[in-house]
């Protein structure tokens, strides 16, 4: 399962949090700042899997932005890795073009887009299709 | 896109963009939230808006990782409010400020509650993604049948029955008890039909979960699993939106395949056919394309297919097949693919036969443990040390020690750890094994753990061939310009206990190993001093005759430290110097450390320790438990040693000293008396890797396997010479001893562990061979099956014993009802300690048992153990080995006193003696080697005649308190199958027992009947007790008889 995912720009600020397993606030901060530091400086040539205490993060690169998903060392890497690059093609068709500002000044709407795509620390949804239309469904209800 | 319709929210975000550096930001935050806290504070004036807007702003001032600690309250009260917006942020902040252990959580349970039974699906679907996102264990108990409900519900949306069923996955999670296996695999059954594929991803994470704890229960589901792969391979009725990049929904194939993954096989040939058809397909239909993601996708399904396969133990071909892939796999350039090979392969060697072809490989994969990044180097070394064995261990351990020169600092422990425990573990001789260790401290110091050199030590110790080749290689490494401080110390430690033996090598003199070890004492640390002192302490003992100027510059040294400000290090000054005044006492104070009892290695429990955790159990890691060969680490390599001469040297070899000079001499408690206690700690108990082989002598004996018929043909071999007239019947019961007494219903029971097992839960050690071997070691498996590992470790002090079980709870859910019950012979007093009800998940408890032996007896104590785990209660008897051995203690006895005592003893009944035949025909040394395992000390030189062995050691009960006992035994070199025993002690039932244990020990029989004679309640004097005879004129013991 999903065990947290991150969303951080290269200078390490947070764009979006979301743990599915209790963590204290402390470790919280701990786990974003080891993870930026494991991630930061790794070649792009390199996998897109490291291993993190113990378990693994699958990270990917977009831009100036890391997505990164801390999952079970049992957990299928490539599956996972490809859920990080259907999430961006959702944020992507959400906001039309998506960039890092987009996130910033709507980072209530990702939070929102996330849990209709994750929840429990699994898969829920796999269309882009079903989630941009829900999407639209809670944007009248505002 | 345009900004969020909150214009403060943006306002405050732009402030924030806009700050030049950290110091602005804060006051910034600061400001914003003073400003926030005042207006909670007065919240009559607040309007639902602004509530929303103040409580974003927490959660992105939250994010940016500021301290955030107050108005949760306000948060979680939103989540009661009326309107859609102000409920929505209620729910999503909530869940992103706190977790599942805050306590204002509690006040909206009920809200949440009627949230979820409430009629408005989107208040359902807020309310069901907080509790599966933070939902804890009284979410769970009050919410679960509600979300059941919603799952299974005709009339709910899809949204709400995907968001239903991983809700409840996290419930499950939380407390597996909310989802009733009975009602539930026809659910699942009907739910695994779901035509919405979104639906059908959620239900079957959910499902997946389900499985990972009782596959059993929902068989009736896995056809539905093949349907819906072959459904997706075939890309058969799959909506546009649920395939990417063209590939029908990888992750719910993915997971498909995984829930397959956790049955055990597929018995039903439709499915099991039509699944391989489709697992061809995936093998052979897999092509590497141009775009990454459609690549990615299509891999993240090869490659669990291959674990599908590998699961499934497919056909040979296809099998190969898979291998052939991985190989391809692990040469590509593209470097996820070969993580995944590497990685794979590893999992591979755990389940299937494949270590030949994979050894194919080794080049390749050592290429790969020089790649640039370490999550590749990290698989190459796990793989590696996964296909490891005596073939090729020499020539990767020597790539692993070559790459620690340049490994980074995050690899080096991991490394150096991995290098030792293969070269323990396949070392084709030992002196490279000593080799290999001292290049590893030599080359990475700072990273080889205490174990690692107190292994070696052990090692050194118990193997005397090993010890000149040891100490002079610890002598050449003190040549060496910079040496680790660990090296100091192991070079020390061997010099001081074996430099005399290289006295005549030059460079080797007594003055010149204190000279060379002496340069390195201004440098080292605390530890290290207190090495050096015994080693000089050691040096001076060894010196003959004393060398004045030698002695005068130790004592210097001695003298010096006593007011050192370490305790430790003063009180070896001070004793050493006391002790070496002492002239020739010195010798016997100082003497060579005695061996060490042999143990599981630290080393290899250390390795496992590095446990994972896992939301699901891995389904490899089940499978590698089921199988009770549990070849995953080393239960069938060769011992270390590999020789059988040598591998007498690891067994366990109690010295009279150890028992009796513990405690009235402080020198004892030197270093390496230490390592015991570092090794012995009752953890490893846990370890579930025995080194069976080297320590148990027992083993010899046959296993209880054998023919019926043989055992009749022993028994009238035995019985014959002993002229017992018995019935038939009790013959049969207790055909050693033939006496008929099986009143004591504790016989009983110790017997009914070997067959009467007739509980679903089967042990997955082989409980009657744990029981011998704990009976001449003190700590290790006593039971284990695929919930609990009962570990024991046991001290005995005279007649008193104390021992500890472990209970080791193996799953994620706790062991309930748990109980134990001593039934306790007659000649036993024990007391167990309160047993807990219930071993929480993966958690070890402890439990004290004191012995107090009342009497000499062979009756065995037995311990009734019984738990509950899900459905199944399982309830075992278990012999504890509290055995008549575990009271006696060696003693060394002149010829002075022992002739005396032996004549002393000359009286019918307390010195009994029996010719006894069937005996395993062993070699004089392998029977003293025996003796020892009993705790008989042999006394060589008492008895002139070479065919005999005269043995002695101390009974301990409290009747008897401390007896002596003697033990003789004469061998005829014609027939090694017969011998003549003697024994003698100042007690008639001492002398029959002991005598009757020693026979058991000698007779060539199955072990079930060996191992198991009820005893009786007035022992019956042995029949045997014939007058000696004397027909062995030219042994002086027998004049004396």
């Amino acid at each position: 399962m999903i065990r947290f995912i991150l969303l951080q720009n290269r200078q390490g600020k947070t764009r979006l949090a979301k743990y599915y397993v209790p963590l204290e606030d402390s470790e919280k901060h701990k786990v974003e700042y080891e993870v930026h530091r494991l991630v930061v400086n790794r070649d792009p040539k390199f996998t897109n899997f490291v291993e993190f205490r113990t378990h693994k993060v699958i990270y990917r690169r977009y831009a100036g932005l890391f997505f990164s998903m801390c999952v079970d060392i049992t957990d299928n890497e490539l599956a996972y890795l490809e859920c990080i690059h259907l999430f961006v093609e959702i944020l992507d068709h959400f906001f039309s073009n998506v960039c890092e500002l987009d996130l910033v000044f709507n980072f209530h709407k990702v939070y929102l887009i996330l849990d209709e795509f994750i929840l429990a620390g699994e898969l829920q949804e796999t269309s882009k299709r079903a989630i941009i239309e829900r999407m639209g469904e809670l944007e009248k209800l505002e | 896109m345009a900004l969020s319709g909150m214009r403060g929210l943006s306002v405050f975000i732009s402030d924030i963009r806009n700050c030049h550096n950290k110091e602005q930001e804060r006051l910034r935050v600061d400001k914003e939230l003073g400003n926030i806290r005042t207006r909670f504070k007065n919240e009559k004036g607040l309007s639902p808006y602004e509530k929303k807007k103040y409580v974003w702003k927490m959660l992105y001032i939250y994010m940016l990782g500021y301290d955030v600690d107050f108005g949760h309250m306000e948060t979680v009260s939103l989540i009661s409010a009326p309107k859609y917006p102000e409920k929505q942020v209620g729910y999503i902040v909530t869940s992103c400020l706190l977790n599942e252990n805050n306590d204002f959580l509690r006040m909206v349970i009920n809200t949440v509650r009627n949230d979820i039974i409430g009629r408005n699906e989107t208040y359902q679907c807020l309310a069901l993604t907080m509790v599966g996102n933070i939902g804890g264990k009284e979410f769970s108990e009050s919410l679960a049948p509600d979300v059941q409900k919603l799952l299974i519900s005709s009339s709910c949306r899809p949204v709400v029955r995907k968001k239903a069923a991983l809700c409840l996955l996290r419930l499950y999670r939380k407390n597996p008890d909310v989802v009733n296996i009975d009602g539930w695999s026809d659910r699942m059954a009907q739910l695994l039909d779901e035509r919405d594929l979104g639906v059908l991803t959620s239900v079957m994470s959910l499902f997946v979960s389900l499985v990972s704890n009782n596959a059993e229960a929902y068989w009736n589901c896995l056809p539905k699993c093949v349907r819906i792969l072959e459904r997706m391979a075939r890309n058969q009725d799959i909506p546009q939106e649920y395939t990417y990049y063209g590939i029908p929904s990888p992750w719910l194939q993915v997971k498909t395949m995984r829930a397959l993954q956790y049955f055990p096989t597929i018995e039903d040939p439709g499915a099991r056919r039509a699944l391989f058809e489709v697992l061809q397909r995936i093998l052979m239909g897999t092509d590497v394309v141009k775009n990454v993601n459609k690549n990615n996708a299509s891999h993240a399904v090869l490659f669990e297919a291959l674990a599908l396969v590998m699961h499934l133990d497919a056909e040979k071909e296809m099998m190969s097949q898979c291998v052939a892939l991985l190989g391809k796999f692990i040469a590509v350039r593209e470097p996820n693919i070969r993580y995944l090979g590497l990685e794979n392969m590893s999992r591979m060697l755990l389940v299937t036969d494949v270590q030949d072809i994979i050894k194919r490989h080794q080049a390749q994969i050592i290429t790969s443990l020089k790649d640039p990044d370490i999550s590749i180097r990290r698989r190459a070394l796990d793989l590696l040390y996964g296909m490891c064995d005596v073939t090729n261990a020499k020539e990767i351990v020597e790539e692993l020690l070559q790459y620690l020169n340049t490994a980074e600092f995050a690899m080096r422990e991991e490394l150096s750890l991995k290098a030792a425990i293969l070269a323990e573990k396949f070392a084709p001789d030992l002196s490279w094994y000593v080799d290999v260790i001292l290049q590893l401290i030599d080359k990475a110091g700072d990273f080889v753990s205490d174990d690692i050199w107190y292994r070696v030590v052990q090692f050194v110790t118990n193997n005397e061939d090993l010890q000149p080749y040891a100490a002079a290689k610890a002598r050449e490494y003190l040549d060496k310009p910079a040496l680790h401080e660990t090296m100091v110390k192991v070079s020390a430690y061997l010099l001081g206990e074996y430099g005399h033996l290289l006295a005549r090598r030059p460079g080797c003199s007594p003055k010149e190993l204190f000279a060379i070890i002496n340069d390195k004492l201004p440098t080292v640390s605390t530890s290290t001093v207190a090495i050096l002192l015994s080693t000089y302490a050691k040096i001076l003992m060894h010196t003959q005759p004393p060398d004045v100027g030698l002695q005068q510059q130790i004592l210097t040294i001695f003298k010096k430290y006593e007011s050192y400000i370490d305790v430790e290090i003063q009180q070896r000054a001070v004793e050493y110097f006391e002790l070496s005044r002492k002239g020739a006492a010195l010798a016997d104070v100082l003497a060579e450390m005695p061996k060490f009892p042999e143990r599981e290695s630290a080393l290899l429990k250390k390795a496992e320790d590095a446990e994972v955790d896992t939301a699901e159990q891995s389904a490899i890691k089940l499978r590698s438990q089921q199988q009770t060969s549990s070849a995953i680490v080393v239960a069938d390599q060769p011992p270390v040693n590999g020789s059988v001469p040598a591998s007498n040297h690891l067994t366990l070899v109690k010295m009279p000293s150890q028992n009796i000079t513990e405690e009235s001499n402080v020198t004892y408690e030197e270093p390496p008396v230490e390592i015991p206690k570092e090794n012995g700690a009752p953890v490893e108990v846990e370890s579930k890797v025995e080194n069976i082989p080297e320590t148990n002598i027992e083993s010899k004996v046959e296993p209880p396997a054998a023919h019926p018929a043989s055992q009749a043909d022993l028994l009238a071999d035995l019985l014959g010479p002993l002229a017992i007239e018995g019935p038939p019947a009790a013959v049969e019961q207790n055909p050693v001893q033939g006496l008929e007494t099986n009143q004591s219903p504790v016989g009983d029971l110790a017997l009914a562990t070997l067959e009467d097992q007739s509980n679903s839960v089967q042990p997955i050690v082989n409980v009657e061979e744990k029981f011998h071997i704990l009976c001449s070691k003190d700590s290790g498996v006593l039971y284990e099956d695929p919930h609990i590992q009962i570990g024991l470790k046991a001290e005995w002090r005279a007649h008193h014993g104390r021992l500890v079980l472990f209970l080791g709870n193996k799953n994620t859910a706790p062991l309930l009802s748990v109980q134990a019950l001593i039934l306790p012979p007659s000649h036993l007093k024990t007391e167990l300690s309160s047993v807990p009800d219930t071993v929480p998940p993966r958690a070890q408890v402890q439990i004290p048992l004191e012995v107090v032996n009342l009497r000499a007896s062979r009756d065995v104590a037995v311990l009734d153990f019984s738990y509950t785990f899900g459905t199944s209660l399982v309830n075992v008897k278990l012999r504890l080995p509290v055995v008549l051995n575990k009271f006696l203690q060696p003693i060394t006895l002149s010829p002075e006193e022992f002739f005396p005592q032996w004549k002393a003893l000359n009286v019918q009944n307390l010195k009994v003696q029996e010719v006894v035949k069937g005996v395993k025909p062993l070699p004089l040394p392998e029977i003293a080697s025996l003796f020892m395992s009993l705790h008989l000390a042999v006394a060589p030189g008492l008895d002139n005649n070479l065919n005999n062995l005269v043995a002695c050691t101390t009974f301990f009960s409290e009747t008897t308190r401390a007896m002596l006992c003697l033990v003789r035994i004469e061998t005829d070199p014609q027939d090694r199958t017969q011998l003549r025993l003697t024994v003698a002690s100042g007690d008639q039932y001492l002398t029959f027992e002991l005598k009757e244990y020693i026979k058991e020990h000698l007779i060539d029989i199955p072990r079930v009947q060996a191992a198991s004679p009820p005893v009786p309640v007035q022992p019956q004097l042995p029949p045997a007790a014939v007058p000696a005879t004397y027909n062995d004129p030219g042994a002086m013991l027998a004049g004396l008889l």
